[in-house]
């Protein structure tokens, strides 16, 4: 029987990497400036692991293979390097192999994060709330009118809680229940929630971000492929938690323009 | 050490029915009865996977029947969104904490971790029977919440503020059903604490003569160091759950910021913090992952020595790694936050550990294989389990890599990936440490062994169908399939609900195999062979107590002594190739490393 757990160690290794090797299901093509890095981490990280799986599996088998059928009388022996070999062989593969990824990482991360957004990046606010989001536009004026919670109501359609009457800064907002930016311009995109945790999940723009009750966060990218994707939350926020989503609709600058102009004759 | 004749466990055989299977301060009943809690919750949680795949895969199908559980929750015995959320948030409560952790740790600690230092009971026996039935109180506490209310929790086990901590108005089972979860768990706590407390003492103090740290068997040492883990973990997670249920029936606001709006009302909370609960909640949730996996390794390496009838290549090795898993296990919780809007900084700060966490592991994992090699396998049920979690641990590990890293996460948080990730890694490895232990230590339980062909179908549908199950997993996460979804309406999410039927297909099948164990579990108990004192040839003192079940006091009138390391085997003494712990006899090829 010893043999036949070999086998199947082995056959169960092959099949489980087949997938992953043809890409039969695999992450949506990035369209962000910054993606390149994480996609080549990933790609890394997934040789670097499936090695590591395969070698593992494969040694384990045929160890099963060959000593679950000893022969008679045959005494039992130990590993030529001992424990030693062994705890060199785990700190010098896995070591260098962990050292390469932590430091190639840091650079996809930092890509990320650590970047400021450009000076003339657009800004996009955009609320989390149970269970969708809303998107506000600065308007002509650039600037965002204040929030006042206690003025916030789904009911009312007033989805940020702004108050067009009194706040200059407010009456050109635009807001929308759908995330529209031109093509090749980056954005700085400012987050909140206005209830519980939510996410902001797009993965051809390789983003994902947690809105933080509490807090003021912020993102930014840069799209550079037209087209319609959507934006998922990732973060249980709910009973409706699955069907919280929208559209991100990447716009080439003129149809950008004329939907922004078109938003704002809504208002 | 060796101070046996101050035992503070010592305690008369009991008389009444109540102190002998009731309130037994018997570790060893009460370790059946963790055991035996663990059998109810097991099956519990693993009925309401079964609800939950059918619902994923076929989501219109009417479960017959399901109304009973929430006439609410399933009109016409089909799932609302809400109901789905409650039954994994019970799954995963259930599993991690009254299965995994109660298992391995608290059952088969209980049991065996006295009788392998060679005492004849716990020091605080008292404490030992309040551990268990505190527990126990937890887990009814926990399950009650089906039955009242508007049902249980839906916020999933890591109970994520401000959802858990603003009441009702964030949804069904916010309110008492929070309560009750955040009070089962915070008595859970208690039990655990209790229990640590226990064990550490044990192998400090009350080891026998001859018994050094170093001649303590993998499992001990296991249980040892998960009892450390235990002792500062949930002195965490308790204070925690006090808050979040202060939240809710106090006033205050530990875990709500102000200017919140639900239902378009402005919340009357003000200056909490929600990330406060993550780090509260994963300073005790990484190390609960090890919690439940370290005392699944001490197990698979004590059946595994007595079926290769050779010696751990490096009994210390392996013991340093364990302990640098439960320190390192403190310093990388903070991967489970990298995208929860803390300091960038921070994130590279919690990967490296967590990278790093990835060698000690590799050197249990290469110790094993060393050690497998030269050896003179036994196949059988107990070493099949204790290979396939060897073989569970390596797949669940190398997923460990990705989600490491915090510019890898970005695409694979909150996704089946890691759903897959730790199911391997805590849940299924952790499950065949389980069975290994039981079928290579039922016999001295009860005194009757298993029944081998059963345990072999069992093993080879679960190992095949836990990997059918979970392997996609994998898959499903890498195309951007997000957990926690009660169904997959979005566009990306769509075509992958073939894979959840397969998945569903395979989680039936592998179910239905685990009631193969159940029966021979139940049928062996009564009508199984009579076992030996020592059916496996094994050398550590549960195998010398000179009645199988051992008596009420494990050894008879005198306590063992220990003239050896736990592992000699492929030795020549007299009684054959091995030679146990009590054992006298000096033979010229005997291998101590202490």
């Amino acid at each position: 029987m010893g043999r036949f757990v070999a086998v199947t160690i082995i056959v169960i290794a092959i099949v489980s990497a087949i997938p992953i090797l043809r890409h039969t299901w695999w992450m949506a093509p990035d369209i962000s400036t910054h993606g390149q890095p994480i996609d080549d981490q990933m790609s890394e990280t997934m040789a670097e692991a499936g090695i590591s799986f395969l070698a593992s599996q494969i040694i384990l088998a045929l160890f099963i293979w060959r000593f679950s059928n000893s022969k008679p009388g045959e005494k039992v022996k130990n590993i030529p390097g001992g424990a030693k070999g062994m705890v060199w062989a785990a700190f010098l593969l896995v070591g260098t192999e962990v050292l390469a990824l932590g430091i190639f990482g840091v650079k996809a991360w930092a890509n990320v994060y650590f970047q400021p957004p450009a000076a003339n990046a657009i800004p996009v606010q955009v609320q989390a709330g149970q269970f969708a989001f809303y998107f506000r536009y600065p308007g002509p004026d650039g600037t965002f009118g204040p929030i006042h919670p206690e003025m916030l109501s789904e009911a009312n359609q007033n989805f940020f809680g702004i108050d067009t009457d009194h706040d200059a800064d407010a009456k050109d907002d635009i807001v929308t229940a759908e995330m529209a930016i031109p093509v090749n311009r980056e954005i700085h995109l400012l987050m909140h929630s206005k209830d519980v945790g939510h996410s902001f999940f797009v993965p051809e723009l390789r983003v994902q971000q947690d809105f933080v009750p509490g807090l003021d966060l912020s993102l930014h990218f840069t799209a550079t492929k037209v087209g319609r994707y959507e934006i998922v939350c990732t973060q249980l926020c709910g009973l409706g938690h699955y069907n919280m989503k929208a559209y991100l609709s990447v716009l080439s600058q003129e149809d950008y323009d004329s939907w922004l102009k078109k938003e704002a004759a809504l208002q | 050490m060796h101070d046996v004749s101050a035992q503070a466990a010592h305690h008369g055989a009991p008389t009444s029915f109540i102190r002998k299977h009731v309130f037994s301060l018997d570790h060893k009943v009460i370790g059946k009865q963790y055991y035996a809690l663990a059998l109810v919750a097991v099956l519990i949680g693993m009925v309401l996977s079964w609800i939950m795949r059918l619902h994923l895969a076929w989501g219109s199908y009417a479960i017959p029947g399901l109304h009973l559980l929430s006439q609410n929750g399933a009109p016409g015995n089909v799932m609302t969104p809400e109901f789905y959320l409650q039954l994994m948030t019970m799954h995963a409560t259930i599993m991690v904490f009254f299965v995994l952790t109660t298992a391995p740790f608290a059952a088969f600690g209980n049991y065996f971790l006295p009788i392998q230092v060679g005492a004849e009971d716990m020091p605080f026996p008292h404490f030992n029977m309040m551990s268990f039935w505190v527990t126990f109180v937890g887990f009814l506490v926990l399950v009650s919440s089906f039955f009242v209310g508007d049902g249980p929790t839906l916020g999933g086990w890591t109970q994520y503020a401000p959802l858990s901590a603003v009441g009702a108005v964030a949804g069904p089972g916010q309110g008492l059903g929070v309560v009750l979860w955040a009070t089962s768990i915070g008595i859970f706590c208690i039990g655990q604490l209790l229990g640590s407390l226990n064990f550490i003492t044990t192998t400090l103090d009350m080891r026998t003569r001859g018994m050094s740290m170093w001649r303590l068997p993998l499992s001990a040492w296991a249980w040892f160091i998960t009892s450390v883990m235990g002792l500062t973990a949930f002195a965490v997670l308790m204070p925690a759950c006090i808050l979040l249920i202060l939240d809710h029936v106090a006033g205050t606001s530990f875990f709500v910021p102000g200017n919140l709006v639900i239902n378009d009302q402005l919340q009357p909370h003000s200056g909490g913090s929600t990330l406060l609960w993550q780090h509260l909640f994963w300073f005790f949730g990484h190390p609960e992952v090890y919690i439940a996996i370290v005392p699944g390794m001490g197990i698979v390496s004590h059946v595994l020595m007595a079926n290769m009838r050779k010696p751990m290549l490096s009994h210390r090795a392996l013991i340093y790694s364990m302990g640098a898993l439960a320190v390192l296990s403190y310093m990388v919780y903070g991967h489970h936050m990298f995208l929860s809007g803390m300091n960038p900084v921070s994130s590279l700060a919690f990967s490296f550990p967590t990278l790093i966490i990835t060698i000690p592991s590799t050197v249990i994992v290469l110790i094993w294989l060393g050690s497998l090699y030269g050896s003179k396998l036994r196949i059988n049920s107990a070493s099949l389990f204790g290979l396939g979690f060897i073989s569970m641990f390596i797949s669940g590990g190398v997923s460990g890599f990705f989600l490491a890293q915090p510019s890898v996460d970005i695409m694979l948080h909150a996704t089946y990936f890691v759903v897959g990730h730790f199911h391997m890694v805590m849940g299924v490895a952790a499950m065949f440490g389980i069975f290994a232990g039981t079928y290579f230590w039922f016999p001295k339980m009860f005194g009757r062994m298993m029944n081998e062909t059963l345990g072999k179908i069992h093993f080879w549908l679960s190992f095949v169908g836990t990997y059918a199950i979970f392997m996609p997993f994998h898959y499903l996460g890498l195309a951007g399939n997000v957990r926690r979804y009660q169904a997959f309406v979005t566009d990306a999410m769509k075509p992958l609900i073939p894979v959840h039927q397969f998945i569903t297909v395979a989680a039936l099948i592998t179910g239905a195999a685990q009631l193969i164990f159940l029966y021979n579990l139940v049928h062996s108990r009564f009508w199984g062979e009579p076992a030996s004192d020592n059916p496996w040839q094994a050398t550590s003192l549960e195998w010398s107590t000179p009645t199988t079940p051992p008596p009420h006091n494990n050894f008879g009138d005198t306590l063992p002594t220990v003239y050896h390391d736990p592992y000699q085997y492929g030795v020549e003494s007299s009684v054959g190739d091995y030679l146990m712990q009590a054992s006298p006899e000096q033979v010229k090829n005997a291998h101590d490393e202490a």
